[in-house]
């Protein structure tokens, strides 16, 4: 099949669409506002709904009644937008509604700027919301990657009954990469005998995440965390590159695993042992990737585009077992490939501990 | 022997915790009472609120949803978009839909959502311990006022029948009370417009009730009844004040 040209926004809103996403609520922030813009045009033709809210807060609530009364449902924003998204997704994960979340990353805290960043991972995989729960997150590093994980994205949503949130960046979000669409397929949407859409002749059915009695949601949280758990064995997914035999590994995900690939070519071409390893699911995070190489690994570098957020479950599956090392850049700022380099030989064979 | 009167269908047989003299029982059953006599109970989905009626759920024998505080009218948005030919209706406190929720409420009025908002105006936030509403009066005491609320500190309280009645989107705004008899068949009577209009896809619906909280009002269950008719009607005039031509 031919490939097209397309922007990381709208391939989410393409992805979404052909994973059978018919309902859209959302608020418009800059870097993702082209997701928007295309679902606007492209649910209508699929008879679906797209729908601006009056702020973060309605369109994810909008969201929650929509998956609750049986819909494929998406809403997508960026950093202030997802904070204040937080008291929803909450509510999301406590009455197990499945829904994806976009979250095209800027930079912060605050208003921050728009530019590129991955500072909201803490948010993103621990929890940000109140409470005792865990949201799926899948970060992919490319256009057509993007295209791929939104089905994996709303499969998961379902197979669990959670929220899924994909995170990139302001970079992913307008860069532009030829993508294979392939052919668009019926979607059966699985059945939800869960969802209140009017009894309709059959039993009384209750969406909720009140459950007073101590007793009662301690049994509902444990139940969670065995789903948890569940998705923790299942479901991690990354990347490797280049690991055969790497003295030095890199960990980054996202954008900046793009900019490691440059890194670890030219390592190698300098016959530096490097390669990389690129979470896909940063929740759970794929600790499995780590035990095969950790014999012959003698350290660790994390490289993100936040001040170090990633690093602390890279150290807790490390497990003291190897130093890691961390290199960011911050507000927008990107690591350079030569940067990273120069961080690595730094490290590499053990010079500069 | 006929039966004259009777538990509607939409209500369950169960014990409410509502305290006594509270008259978020009465609004119940009068939502209970509309349902069933528009048979429209098997395609109805609620939408309970924060506050002291958070256990509706458990009450309404319908399909329901709990919100988080304020954003039923959001919550019902997606509901009814996904379910346009179902009834969908929300429940909602003073604290819920004229304080945290007052983006909520404006804007699925503004859009002309078509669902019906039964809006229960107790002039205070009775679940977290009497505080201030915005719908508490002027003087009124409570445990964040204890002088009286002040204009000055805390402004005017919100009048919401007559606010949302000046929006294009919404058809059908009412205000009533339930602390008589003759006022409880009114209040019906406009809870059952609100959900004919919905029907008729005419737009957005809402029925404030003016109704007593004597727990945190401090007050005996009679006497409850009587301030509100006294102190609240005339600040909170009763009447329809928005409504289609076609409902008359
Ligand atoms: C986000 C959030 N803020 C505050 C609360 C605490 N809270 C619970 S009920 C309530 C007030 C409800 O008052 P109202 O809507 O008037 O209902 P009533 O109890 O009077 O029936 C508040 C503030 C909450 N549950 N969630
Ligand atoms: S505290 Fe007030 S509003 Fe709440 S149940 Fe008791 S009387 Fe009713």
């Amino acid at each position: 099949m031919a490939k097209i040209l397309m922007k990381g926004n709208e391939a989410i809103g393409e992805g979404a669409v052909r994973a059978g996403c018919r309902y859209f609520f959302g608020y418009p922030i800059t870097p993702q506002s082209e997701l928007p813009h295309y679902l606007a045009k492209r649910l209508p033709e699929v008879g679906g709904v797209y729908l601006q809210s009056e702020s973060e807060t309605a369109a994810i609530n909008m969201v929650y009644g929509a998956a609750g009364a049986g819909a494929r449902v998406m809403t997508s924003s960026s950093g202030p937008g997802i904070s204040l998204m937080q008291e929803g997704i909450s509510y999301l994960a406590g009455a197990e509604l499945p829904c994806v979340i976009v979250n095209m990353i800027r930079g912060g805290p605050g208003l921050g700027n728009i530019a590129p960043a991955q500072s909201d991972y803490f948010q993103a995989t621990k929890g940000g919301g109140h409470g005792d729960y865990r949201v799926i997150v899948l970060a992919p590093a490319s256009v057509q990657e993007i295209i791929d994980l939104m089905q994996v994205a709303f499969d998961l949503a379902d197979r669990y009954r959670n929220p899924v949130m994909v995170a990139g960046d302001g970079i992913l979000g307008q860069m532009m990469e030829p993508v294979e669409l392939g052919e668009e397929k019926e979607i059966q949407i699985p059945p939800r005998p869960w969802a209140a859409t009017g009894r309709m002749g059959g039993e009384k059915k209750l969406i909720n995440s009140l459950y007073i009695v101590p007793e009662e949601l301690e049994q509902h949280n444990l139940k969670l965390a065995r789903k948890y758990a569940l998705i923790a064995e299942r479901e991690q997914r990354w990347e490797e590159y280049r690991l055969g035999g790497a003295k030095l590994v890199l960990v980054a995900f996202g954008t900046a695993a793009r900019i490691c690939k440059a890194v670890v070519d030219r390592c190698r071409e300098e016959g530096l042992a490097v390669g990389l390893i690129r979470p896909i699911t940063l929740w759970p995070f794929p600790q499995k990737a780590f035990e095969p190489v950790i014999g012959e690994a003698e350290r660790f570098l994390v490289v993100e585009m936040n001040l170090g957020q990633m690093v602390e479950d890279v150290r807790l599956t490390v497990n003291g077992r190897r130093p890691v090392y961390f290199y960011g850049r911050c507000g927008g700022m990107l690591p350079v490939a030569a940067d990273v380099v120069r961080e690595v030989k730094k490290l590499y064979g053990g010079e500069g501990q | 022997m006929k039966k004259v009167f009777t538990r509607p269908r939409s209500l369950k047989d169960i014990p409410t915790h509502y305290c006594p003299g509270c008259t978020h029982g009465i609004v119940h059953r009068l939502v209970a009472e509309v349902i069933d006599e528009l048979e429209i109970f098997d395609r109805t989905i609620g939408v309970a609120p924060v506050g002291c009626s958070v256990f509706a759920y458990n009450y309404f024998d319908c399909d329901m949803f709990q919100a988080s505080h304020g954003r039923a009218p959001a919550v019902a948005t997606g509901i009814k978009r996904v379910l346009p030919d179902r009834v969908v209706f929300t429940y909602q406190g003073d604290g819920d839909l004229a304080a945290i929720g007052t983006g909520e409420i404006v804007h699925a009025a503004a859009r002309g959502e078509k669902f019906t908002v039964i809006f229960i105006n107790n002039a205070i936030y009775a679940m977290t311990g009497g505080q201030m509403a915005p719908t508490t009066l002027l003087g009124q005491k409570t445990t964040t006022t204890p002088y009286g609320r002040d204009k000055e500190v805390n402004g005017y309280p919100v009048k919401i029948a007559e606010m949302l009645s000046v929006l294009d989107g919404t058809a059908y705004a009412a205000r009533v009370s339930v602390h008589d008899p003759a006022h409880v068949i009114k209040a019906k009577k406009a809870i059952k417009r609100a959900f004919e209009v919905q029907l008729a896809n005419l737009g957005f619906s809402i029925v404030e009730v003016l109704s007593a909280c004597p727990t945190n009002w401090g007050l005996p269950p009679a006497e409850a009844l009587k301030w509100l008719a006294e102190n609240m009607i005339p600040y909170y005039p009763l009447g329809e004040h928005k409504k289609p031509a076609e409902v008359g």
